[in-house]
């Protein structure tokens, strides 16, 4: 489980998050959904350890980040925005390397890398440099390589951008699938309709404040008659008003 | 720690032999800069000697009024051709400027008259002096004709029962007491900047792609949510960094080594010591500077946002090295224990001593190497420093 409370950044005159506090639990996907500039990525990246906060609070499976960042990172995959692969490494090598990293031993990493390389139907680029891959390709290799250590938490910023339809299709089936492992996956994006059909908990940030979270029906039960997109829309712009 | 340390150092090390342009440009840079430098020696020794023992045409007008003069210069290898266009000193003179001619010798008209008088016989050498091309046929032609002059002086001196050591009160003795490869410092002195240069250039694509690089292709987050220390990535890349350096520093003085033999340095009265014993001290005594590099170049890198602005910087900071050897060159400095705790300064003094062939005092080289590795040390610190900041994502 994911635990934000009251977290806040400021990045010189520009405060980027506003006391943010949400939970995301395991065996759920949780989306976190915001126009661009919201403060999505300045959340990710704090949970992800990049970044630390100027205030509050986050914890990852009940361990501190900013007292042991450390061990927070061993309990998180990351997904990030952009594959960040390295392009004269084959997709094995890509995978590997996270592992070596992570502190697996060489026995165990192959057994991992064969799984994944395996569940995500990469055999047949693995053995190539990823230079040469699509969009697609990349985003699988980068969500094999943040599976490789097994962890129970994972972050995804902005996972389906970019890709196709099929593309996403599958990787809406593999975070369905993790989540039927119980794991505790948390995802951005700035498009409802990509993740309507996928997330269970909403929860909508907008100049660095959350501004409305809740299931998809609880917030169809708070604003009758209106579509998730419809509620997303007026949830962040009310939040621009506010802050002007 | 060292084990992440080593998967990552491994990681660069096998990246970078994948790009077949990086690696060529790595291998281009050692291999060339010897051949280089031994081609401009060639030129440079060609210029200057090859000239004195081959025989030299030149255009010697009014030749049939000296005959003896003839046979003197004949004999040493200086041969008249015919030039029937030209008559007189202006003729000649005009020709020479044109470029016609490198030197000519014109014998005045009245020569066989004041020959053998006490009035002197005229001989005119005409010559371009600001051709540096021409530098060695002309001295050689003036120290003919003039040599002919004094040992006809001496026979008649001689002939009039006076000795010719009358007419020279002073002996003057030249004693050179530089050793051949003391002479050929002046010629191989540019070889540490050789060196240093490709110590450095060896890992400045490293340098540059581990940081700035990683940072522009976004694989720089991802890698820092990983359960690793900063230190540890950083260290591990500069070691990959340091392995490249010293990969091309190696190759270079293997190229070297082998150029040097093709140099015909004893013609210059040098003699090169540069075997492969002084190679590997060269290597041992360079060593140290390339830590040093290693973390002055992640360092500027890391201030960079892009391969590009980082390659920009990094163009000055390869010349920072020769700083230390330019005031070396400007004022003659010898190694000194004082001198030993400047990095680069040190290096290229002590590679001058090795090629001069003068012992090596190890307390000099370990004062070098200590001195190169603290400030390495210091600058790793910062360029680790600079990771831990929040702006190093960009």
């Amino acid at each position: 489980m994911i635990d934000v409370e009251n977290l806040s950044k400021r990045f010189g005159a520009v405060q980027a998050l506003d006391g943010v506090s949400f939970a995301a639990h395991d065996g759920r996907i949780t989306g976190l959904l915001g126009p661009n500039g919201a403060g999505k990525s300045t959340t990710l990246r704090i949970l992800s350890t990049v970044l630390s906060p100027s205030s509050g609070r986050a914890r990852i499976g009940g361990t501190d980040l900013a007292t042991s960042p450390l061990a927070a990172r061993r309990l998180l995959g990351v997904l990030p925005h952009g594959s960040g692969l390295y392009p004269q490494l084959t997709a094995r090598e890509n995978i590997e390397y996270y592992g070596r990293l992570h502190g697996l031993d060489e026995a165990l990493l192959a057994k991992r890398a064969d799984a994944l390389i395996a569940r995500l139907d990469l055999g047949a680029i693995a053995g190539r440099k990823a230079k040469g891959f699509s969009q697609g390709e990349r985003t699988k290799v980068a969500l094999a390589r943040a599976l490789v250590h097994d962890p129970q938490h994972l972050l995804l910023d902005e996972p389906t951008s970019g890709l196709d339809v099929m593309a996403t299709r599958h990787l809406r089936d593999w975070l369905r699938e993790l989540r039927a492992q119980g794991r505790c996956v948390l995802l951005s994006s700035h498009v409802m309709q990509e993740v309507e059909a996928l997330v269970d908990d909403l929860v909508i940030i907008a100049g660095g404040r959350v501004t409305l979270a809740g299931t998809p029906a609880e917030l169809s039960q708070r604003f009758p008659g209106r579509s998730l997109e419809e509620i997303f829309v007026t949830a962040v712009s009310g939040a621009e008003h506010a802050s002007e | 720690m060292m084990r992440t340390l080593l998967t990552v150092c491994r990681k660069e090390i096998v990246e970078t032999l994948r790009d077949r342009r990086t690696l060529f440009s790595l291998l281009l840079g050692p291999l060339l800069g010897p051949v280089l430098f031994v081609a401009i020696i060639n030129v440079a020794v060609s210029r200057n000697l090859s000239a004195l023992d081959e025989p030299l045409d030149l255009p010697i007008v009014g030749a049939e009024r000296a005959p003896n003069l003839m046979a003197f210069l004949s004999a040493r290898g200086l041969h008249a051709t015919a030039t029937p266009k030209l008559r007189n000193v202006d003729d000649v003179a005009a020709a020479v400027a044109r470029g016609d001619y490198d030197v000519a010798v014109v014998i005045d008209e009245r020569y066989d008259e004041d020959f053998g008088t006490d009035r002197a016989a005229r001989v005119t050498v005409v010559f371009d002096r600001s051709k540096s091309r021409a530098q060695s046929k002309i001295q050689r032609v003036q120290g003919t004709v003039e040599s002919y002059g004094q040992q006809v002086g001496t026979l008649r001196l001689v002939a009039n029962g006076v000795s010719p050591s009358l007419l020279r009160p002073l002996l003057v003795d030249e004693l050179d007491v530089s050793t051949p490869a003391g002479r050929s410092v002046l010629m191989l002195g540019v070889l540490t900047y050789f060196l240093l240069f490709a110590t450095l250039t060896g890992g400045l694509h490293l340098a540059i792609d581990t940081t700035a690089g990683e940072r522009e292709r976004k694989s720089l987050e991802p890698l820092l949510t990983l359960p690793v220390t900063r230190a540890s990535l950083l260290l591990g890349k500069m070691t990959a960094t340091v392995c490249y350096m010293l990969v091309s520093l190696a190759l270079t003085l293997a190229a070297f080594t082998v150029a040097l033999t093709h140099v015909p340095l004893e013609r210059l009265g040098m003699s090169s010591s540069f075997d492969a014993a002084t190679a590997l001290a060269a290597f041992v005594v360079l060593c140290p500077f390339a830590p040093l590099g290693a973390a002055l170049m992640t360092t500027v890198a890391s201030f960079t946002k892009t391969y590009r602005e980082a390659q920009t910087y990094l163009t000055f900071i390869l010349l920072i090295p020769t700083l230390p050897l330019m005031f070396a060159a400007l004022l003659n400095v010898e190694p000194e224990l004082k001198l030993m705790w400047i990095p680069s300064l040190s290096q290229h003094l002590l590679i001058t001593s090795l090629i001069k062939a003068q012992p090596l005092d190890w307390t000099f080289v370990a004062i070098s190497a200590a001195s190169s590795l603290a400030l390495g040390v210091v600058l790793g610190w910062l360029a680790i420093r600079l990771y831990e900041r929040e702006a190093i994502l960009g």
